[in-house]
């Protein structure tokens, strides 16, 4: 039997995505990534200051504003070959840590743990069993069975009132879902427990940032923050504790609730260690330069072609030539004009031209990138391989971490290789959420200390040479790896092109028809039922697309998470 | 009265941005007391939670399709707003359903809301509403101002107007 199936889930935020697949005997035999929505919101640009275009970009997504923003200053500043000075790189660190810190524990907990937790189950659990199952291996403080009673009440009364609100869209009683009753009471606790807690992360982006959600504190050359340990009106020793105490909070959660519920998912969904592993070539960018002109990094980032961590090549300078010429776009299976043949970014064209759905042509507004002519998969997975073959101690550790962990919980030995997967994906977010928490504690300590020597400057003028002159910034994003590449002519931009983390994941074929990540990861899921595609879900979310919001919604009237046709 | 004026919409699609828009008219022609709190929420989401928590009153400025012809204003007060975003007619109901829901079950909803919601014309790209829109941002302007002395905050005008922001400066 062939079926083919359309997932199509609806949000302006990002622009939509659409996944299809065509089901075989209950597998997947073949995937297509659509992105179903054309912005060209990098026209808005054109003619622009290049000093304001930071501004604009941190509006292109609902998601992902401050990292658009500081990605954008990175790409005028090294057109500039304009140092930044150290206050500026720490402060603009601390907001790296302090945003993915917030999306990924997000991420996890709200849009997608549903995935694999079934909220409904949870009303059946023993909350004394439960307790005790938690306070063998968490200390997290709410464990208690006084908190799961209260959550468990919470969550009845919510069902009592017929109202299910947040909870209306999951695929409850499906038969992937897998924990049991009292495994899902815990993960409901901290899935609200989690909802105080990104709030702390959130503060410290907007005590740095100056304002929420969209921050005001960045600018070409710096930041805007100025420094006197004393005055009660600028960043002061007092705000910086303030800092410190909110981290130590998430350092808790993150060590105690985040790390310990990923492994306990991977315990019990251990055959998703074998689904999802899709275009194993990972790219990942270095990030938190540690001096005013990025050669040095805290983290480490490059490229690891076939999975194979030996063969792993370091990306190491803002000035990088192996990663500003290995990057290339082409639209071959997208809907532009142009011939396909895949562009360098700083010559990239963007000229719509949209034919409808078309399966061995054109079917996507998203272009294929690729790196070296082969496509690469970009995020937290990719980050924490490149991170560990780099040999970064935090991320060796917390990762053995997991792993032993999973391994204990599950009583069998599991290695490094598992992480090529759906469930992955999910355990190197929580890692590089824990390593990059640690490292948020080392750039704060430098931070304090270079103030302390009495350096408080944030900022070096801009200066805009005649003629043209061309930049690339690059960001270790919460979704992967973020580059804009501005060609500025006079101090206007000429030409900005975006290639984020969701273009390298969503891609459709590229020019030599090569599968992009998210298609080449469904291949093989079974689908137990097509009306109910959680299994399609659970890979795709494990990416966090943009979109993931988009594919979690519900509409409460119609009660369906997405259109989902089965032809 | 502990009240917050949040204006929701991505401004780099046209008449989609009426929400900030309507919140950038405000402060660039009255004075804002401390009592009030007016804030440009763009597309975001969840990073609003804190914001909009345990407030007496939400007033929501957003661009909404609800089958009615562009131009269309609409205005919905207290448990009927919640109940609009349930329904997702609101281009950015992910972010603000999520919220509403999740202020819901951490119970810290608002005590009352007001929605202005506005059908656009376009959101094809561009940083300015259409010429068509901009009597629509004045008329959601004086309803909120009015609204608000309802609420018991009379604003004062100013007598030149002042740019509120980056943005704003540039679009004019």
């Amino acid at each position: 039997m062939n079926n083919r199936v359309i997932i199509d889930p609806v949000t302006r935020i990002e622009g939509h995505l659409r996944i299809d697949v065509e089901i075989d005997d209950g597998k997947v035999s073949k995937a297509w990534s659509s992105g179903q929505m054309w912005r060209g919101i990098e026209q808005i640009l054109l003619g622009r200051d290049a000093r304001d275009a930071w501004a604009f970009t941190q509006r292109i997504c609902g998601v992902c504003t401050t990292v658009h923003a500081l990605t954008s200053v990175r790409a005028v500043e090294n057109a500039l070959q304009l140092e930044v000075p150290i206050n500026a790189q720490l402060i603009r660190n601390l907001m790296v840590a302090a945003h993915a810190v917030h999306d990924h524990i997000v991420h996890f907990y709200h849009l997608s743990a549903l995935d694999w937790v079934d909220i409904i189950s949870a009303l059946k659990a023993d909350p004394k069993k439960a307790a005790t199952i938690a306070e063998s291996v968490s200390t997290w403080s709410l464990n208690g069975v006084h908190e799961l009673t209260s959550v468990q009440q919470k969550l009845q009364s919510f069902v009592d009132s017929g109202q299910l609100g947040i909870f209306a869209n999951g695929y409850w009683g499906h038969s992937a879902m897998k924990l049991p009753p009292e495994v899902n009471l815990i993960a409901a606790a901290h899935y609200l427990q989690a909802l105080e807690i990104q709030r702390d992360a959130n503060k410290i982006v907007a005590i740095l940032g100056g304002k929420t959600p969209h921050v005001q504190n960045l600018t070409v050359g710096g930041v805007t923050n100025s420094i006197n340990l004393d005055s009660q009106s600028v960043m002061n020793m007092e705000r910086l504790v303030y800092i410190k105490e909110l981290m130590t909070r998430l350092d808790d959660f993150i060590k105690n609730a985040y790390l310990i519920d990923i492994s306990i998912v991977g315990a019990s969904y251990l055959e998703w260690a074998g689904y999802g592993a899709g275009v194993t070539n990972y790219l990942s960018v270095p990030e938190m330069a540690l001096d005013s002109r990025g050669t040095r990094f805290a983290l480490p980032g490059g490229y690891i072609e076939n999975g194979d961590l030996s063969g792993f090549k370091a990306i190491t300078s803002f000035e990088d030539k192996f990663f500003i010429e290995g990057v290339k776009e082409s639209s071959r299976h997208s809907w532009y004009a142009d011939d396909g043949v895949p562009l360098h970014p700083w010559e990239g064209v963007t000229d719509p031209n949209y034919t409808d759905f078309q399966d061995d042509g054109k079917y996507s507004w998203v272009k294929s990138p690729t790196f070296y002519g082969k496509p690469a998969q970009v995020g937290p997975l990719a980050n924490v391989l490149c991170m560990a073959a780099a040999g970064n101690k935090s991320a060796l550790d917390n990762t053995q971490f997991v792993l032993d962990t999973v391994g204990s919980l599950a009583s069998t030995k599991v290695g490094l290789d598992a992480l090529h997967s759906t469930l992955g994906r999910h355990a190197a977010r929580a890692v590089r959420c824990a390593v990059l928490m640690e490292e948020m504690h080392n750039q704060w300590d430098l931070l304090v200390d270079n103030i302390a020597s009495g350096d408080v400057d944030t900022f070096n003028q801009p200066v805009f040479p005649k003629g043209e002159i061309r930049g690339i910034g690059f960001h270790e994003a919460p979704r992967g790896v973020l580059s804009h590449w501005a060609v500025i002519e006079n101090g206007k931009i000429k030409n900005y092109q975006a290639v984020v983390p969701s273009t390298w994941n969503a891609s459709p074929r590229n020019d030599d028809d090569v599968p992009g990540p998210y298609e080449a990861a469904l291949l093989d899921h079974p689908v137990a039922d097509p009306q109910r595609p959680l299994e399609i879900l659970r890979t795709v979310h494990s990416f966090d697309p943009c979109i993931a919001c988009a594919i979690h919604m519900v509409d409460i009237e119609e009660n369906e998470i997405v259109k989902v046709k089965v032809i | 009265m502990n009240i917050l004026v949040l204006g929701i919409g991505n401004i780099l699609l046209s008449d989609e941005g009426i929400g900030v828009r309507v919140v950038e008219a405000l402060q660039e022609r009255y004075y804002i007391p401390d009592s009030l709190d007016v804030m440009d929420g763009g597309t975001a989401g969840l990073e609003l939670s804190e914001n909009i928590a345990n407030r007496d009153h939400v007033i929501l400025i957003d661009a909404v399709k609800t089958g009615a012809p562009a131009g269309t204003v609409i205005e919905l007060f207290d448990d009927d707003v919640p109940r609009l975003f349930r329904t997702r007619i609101s281009p950015h109901q992910l972010g603000i359903s999520d919220v509403l829901g999740i202020l819901k079950i951490m119970g810290e909803i608002p005590k009352g809301f007001t929605l202005f919601g506005a059908v656009p014309y376009s959101l094809h790209t561009g940083t300015e509403l259409t010429e068509a829109f901009l009597p629509i941002r004045e008329a959601i302007l004086r309803r909120l101002v009015k609204r608000l002395a309802e609420l018991g905050i009379e604003l004062e005008q100013r007598d030149v107007g002042v740019p509120v922001n980056l943005l704003t400066q540039m679009a004019n």
